[in-house]
C-alpha cells in the first residue's frame, strides 16, 4: 500500500546517515506517530518504551529504531488477542458512527464467509437512512445470500428479531446485522442499540455474538471516544478499520488497543467486494515499518 | 470538561510563580506545551500546530501577559483570538453568480456526507425562494441514486438522473440543459465519494467541472477527520480549486481540529456546518465558536444563544 511506503520512507529518512538514537531522533519519531493519528498519550507511551529498550539492550545505532518501534507497536496490538473464530450459529452485529463503511463491510464479510462454505444471511437493521435497505439488498444480490428486511422507518430491534427467527428456521450459520450509523453521544440512539443487543442475547442464546465496531481510518482522536461508548453500550468484541486505501495511516487503532484492549479484526481497502483483509498485527506492523 | 482541563493545566503551570509576579519566557514555553497538546488532541495537524504555537508564543511574550494577574486566562484569551482569526470570517452564503442555472458541485471522500448536504442545501435554497434541482452523478455507490431521490422527495425538490450506466460527465452536462428548459435556477450536483489519490476519479471531477462551469465547488469533510485532513483538503483544492468547505457531523463530540487544518492549507472559507442527519440540520459557520470548540470549551456560546 502506498501509505505505508510513505511512512516507511519517512522513518528511513530520519534514521539515515549513521545517526544515533537520541532525544532529537525520538522527537522526530514522535512527530511521525502523531501524524499517523496514534495520539499524544499512546505516542508518549511508545517512545518511553523505546527509550527503555534502548537502555536495557544498550543499542544506540539509529538503524535499530525501526525494529524497536515495530516491536513496541506489535506488542500493543497483539497483547491478549485471541484469534477470531468463525463458529455456527453466530450473529455478527455491525455498529459505528455515520458513513464509516458498515454496510459495505457487511457485503464484503458475507462474501468472505460464504466462500468459506458458511450459510450467510443479512438483516437490514438500518431502517432510518434514505435507501439504506436498498443498498444492503444490492450487496445481498452481489453475494447471493438471503436478506431479511422491514419497511423504512420500522423498529430496528424487531427486524433483527425476525432475522433471528429466520436464521434459526433456515439453519443459517452466520447472521450479519446492519445498523444505522449513530454518533456515540446521541443517548436515544445508543439506547436503541442497547435494546438491539439485548434482543439478540435473549432470542438467540445458543449463538455466539460478535459485535464489530467499524472505524474509518481517516478518523482522528474522536475514535477513542467512539470505541469507549460503543463498547459500553453494545459490548464491542472487535474493530474493522476501513478506507485504509487512502493516505490515512489509521494509527488510532493502536491507541484504542492500548487504552481499551479491543482487538482489530479486519481492514477495508476499497469499495469492491474483495477489498477486505483479515487483520494481522505482524503484517500490519511490518507493512508500516519495514 | 476539556476546557477545565486546559485551563486547569495552565493554572498548574502558572501556580509555581505565584508571588513571583512576572511571567518568564520559560513560563510561557511551558504554557505553550500544554496548548500544543490540547490542539493535537483536537486533531489539528501537527505542522499547523507547530506554526501556530510559534506565532502565539511571540505574541504571548508581550508585556501585558507577563504582568497580568491572571496569566492562565490571558494566555487562553490570546490563543483563542489567534485561533479565531486563523479560522477566517463568517462566510455562510453561496456565491451563485448571475448565470442561470447556477451550479453547485459537491465533492469529497467516501461517506463524508455529500448526498445529505445536497439535500440540506436544496432545502435552504428552496426556503429562499429558489427553484433548485438535484443531479445524481454518483453511479458507483450501491443505491446512491435511490438515496438522492429519497432526499429530494423529503425536501420536495426534483432529482435529475440517467441511471447508473451513463458517464457522470454526460449526466452533468445533460442536467444543465434540462434545468434550462424546465425553469430550474440552481443545479446541485451530487458526486460519488472518492479518494484524493484516485487519479482516475479525480480526473472525472475535473471533467464535470469543465462541462458545467460551477459557481461553487464545495468540499464536504467529516469533522472527525484526523491528521490526514490536510492531505485530503489540499489535494482536492489543487485539482479543483474548490470555493468552500462544508464540515459535517459536528453534532458529535469531536473537537473538530480538522477545521483549522483545512483552513490553514487551503485558505478557503468553511461555509456551513452539518449538525445532524435531518435535512434541516445545517448551520452557518462561526469561527469563534469553532475556536472555542477546538480548545475544548465546548459549544458554550451556541448554547447561550439557543437558550
Ligand atoms: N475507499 C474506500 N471506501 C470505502 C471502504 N469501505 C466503505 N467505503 C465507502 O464509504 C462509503 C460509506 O460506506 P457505507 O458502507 O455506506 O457506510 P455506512 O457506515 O453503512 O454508512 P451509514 O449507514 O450511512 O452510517 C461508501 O461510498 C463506500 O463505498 C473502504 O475500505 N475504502
Ligand atoms: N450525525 C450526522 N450525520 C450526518 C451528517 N451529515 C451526513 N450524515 C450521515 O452520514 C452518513 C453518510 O452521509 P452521505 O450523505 O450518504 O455521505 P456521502 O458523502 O454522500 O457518501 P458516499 O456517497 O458514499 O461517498 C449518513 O448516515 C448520513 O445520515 C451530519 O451533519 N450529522
Ligand atoms: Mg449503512
Ligand atoms: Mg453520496
Amino acid at each position: 500500500l502506498k501509505t505505508r511506503d510513505n511512512l516507511t520512507s519517512k522513518i528511513d529518512n530520519i534514521v539515515g546517515f549513521g545517526r544515533k538514537i537520541n532525544e532529537e531522533l525520538l522527537e522526530e519519531l514522535e512527530e511521525i506517530l502523531i501524524l499517523a493519528d496514534v495520539g499524544v498519550n499512546t505516542t508518549s507511551a511508545i517512545i518511553e518504551g523505546i527509550r527503555q529498550k534502548v537502555k536495557e539492550r544498550k543499542v544506540s545505532d539509529a538503524s535499530m529504531l525501526k525494529e524497536l518501534l515495530a516491536e513496541e507497536v506489535y506488542e500493543i496490538l497483539q497483547k491478549d488477542v485471541e484469534p477470531f473464530a468463525l463458529t455456527s450459529p453466530m450473529v455478527i452485529l455491525v455498529v459505528g458512527v455515520n458513513g464509516v463503511g458498515k454496510t459495505t463491510t457487511i457485503g464484503k464479510l458475507a462474501n468472505l464467509y460464504k466462500k468459506e462454505g458458511k450459510k450467510v444471511m443479512l438483516v437490514a437493521g438500518d431502517t432510518f437512512r434514505a435507501a439504506a435497505i436498498d443498498q444492503l439488498e444490492i450487496w445481498a444480490e452481489r453475494v447471493n445470500c438471503p436478506i431479511i428486511k422491514h419497511q423504512e422507518g420500522s423498529d430496528p430491534a424487531s427486524v433483527i428479531f425476525d432475522g433471528i427467527q429466520a436464521a434459526k428456521a433456515r439453519g443459517i450459520d452466520v447472521l450479519i446485522c446492519d445498523t444505522a450509523g449513530r454518533l456515540h453521544n446521541k443517548k436515544n440512539l445508543m439506547e436503541e442499540l442497547r435494546k438491539i443487543r439485548k434482543v439478540i442475547d435473549r432470542e438467540y442464546p445458543e449463538a455466539k455474538v460478535e459485535t464489530l465496531l467499524v472505524l474509518d481510518a481517516t478518523t482522528g482522536q474522536n475514535a477513542i471516544q467512539q470505541a469507549k461508548i460503543f463498547k459500553e453500550v453494545s459490548n464491542i468484541t472487535g474493530i474493522v478499520l476501513t478506507k485504509l486505501d487512502g493516505t490515512a495511516k489509521g494509527g488510532i487503532i493502536v491507541a484504542i488497543k492500548a487504552e481499551l484492549g479491543i482487538p482489530i479484526r479486519y481492514i477495508g481497502i476499497g469499495e469492491e467486494i474483495e477489498d477486505l483483509q483479515v487483520f494481522d498485527a505482524k503484517s500490519f506492523v511490518s507493512a508500516i515499518f519495514e | 470538561m476539556a476546557f477545565e482541563s486546559l485551563s486547569g493545566k495552565l493554572q498548574e503551570v502558572f501556580k509555581k510563580l505565584r508571588g513571583k509576579g512576572k511571567l518568564s519566557e520559560k513560563d510561557i514555553k511551558d504554557a505553550m506545551r500544554e496548548v500544543k497538546v490540547a490542539l493535537l488532541e483536537a486533531d489539528v495537524n501537527f505542522k499547523v500546530v507547530k506554526d501556530f504555537i510559534n506565532a502565539v508564543t511571540e505574541k504571548a511574550l508581550g508585556q501585558e501577559v507577563m504582568e497580568s494577574l491572571t496569566p492562565a486566562q490571558q494566555v487562553i484569551k490570546i490563543v483563542n483570538e489567534e485561533l479565531t482569526s486563523l479560522m477566517g470570517s463568517t462566510q455562510s452564503w453561496l456565491n451563485l453568480g448571475n448565470k442561470i442555472p447556477a451550479v453547485i458541485m459537491m465533492v469529497g471522500l467516501q461517506g463524508s456526507g455529500k448526498t445529505t448536504a445536497c439535500g440540506k442545501l436544496a432545502n435552504l435554497l428552496k426556503k429562499q425562494g429558489k427553484n433548485p434541482m438535484l443531479v445524481a452523478c454518483d453511479v458507483i455507490r450501491p443505491a446512491a441514486i435511490k438515496q438522492l431521490q429519497v432526499v429530494g422527495s423529503n425536501v420536495n425538490v426534483p432529482v435529475f438522473t440517467m441511471g447508473d450506466k451513463t458517464n457522470p460527465v454526460d449526466i452533468a452536462k445533460a442536467s444543465i440543459d434540462y434545468a434550462k428548459s424546465h425553469n430550474m435556477d440552481v443545479v446541485i450536483i451530487d458526486t460519488a465519494g472518492r479518494l484524493h489519490i484516485d487519479d482516475e476519479l479525480m480526473e472525472e471531477l475535473i471533467n464535470i467541472k469543465k462541462v458545467v462551469n460551477p459557481d461553487e465547488i464545495l468540499l464536504v469533510v467529516d469533522a472527525m477527520t484526523g491528521q490526514d485532513a490536510v492531505n485530503v483538503a489540499s489535494s482536492f483544492n489543487e485539482r479543483l480549486d474548490i470555493t468552500g468547505v462544508i464540515l459535517t457531523k459536528l453534532d458529535g463530540d469531536t473537537r473538530g481540529g480538522a477545521a483549522l487544518s483545512i483552513k490553514a492549507v487551503t485558505q478557503k472559507p468553511i461555509k456551513y456546518i452539518g449538525t445532524g442527519e435531518k435535512l434541516s440540520d445545517i448551520e452557518p459557520f462561526y469561527p469563534d465558536r469553532m475556536a472555542s470548540r477546538i480548545l475544548g470549551m465546548g459549544d458554550v456560546l451556541t448554547l447561550i444563544e439557543k437558550a
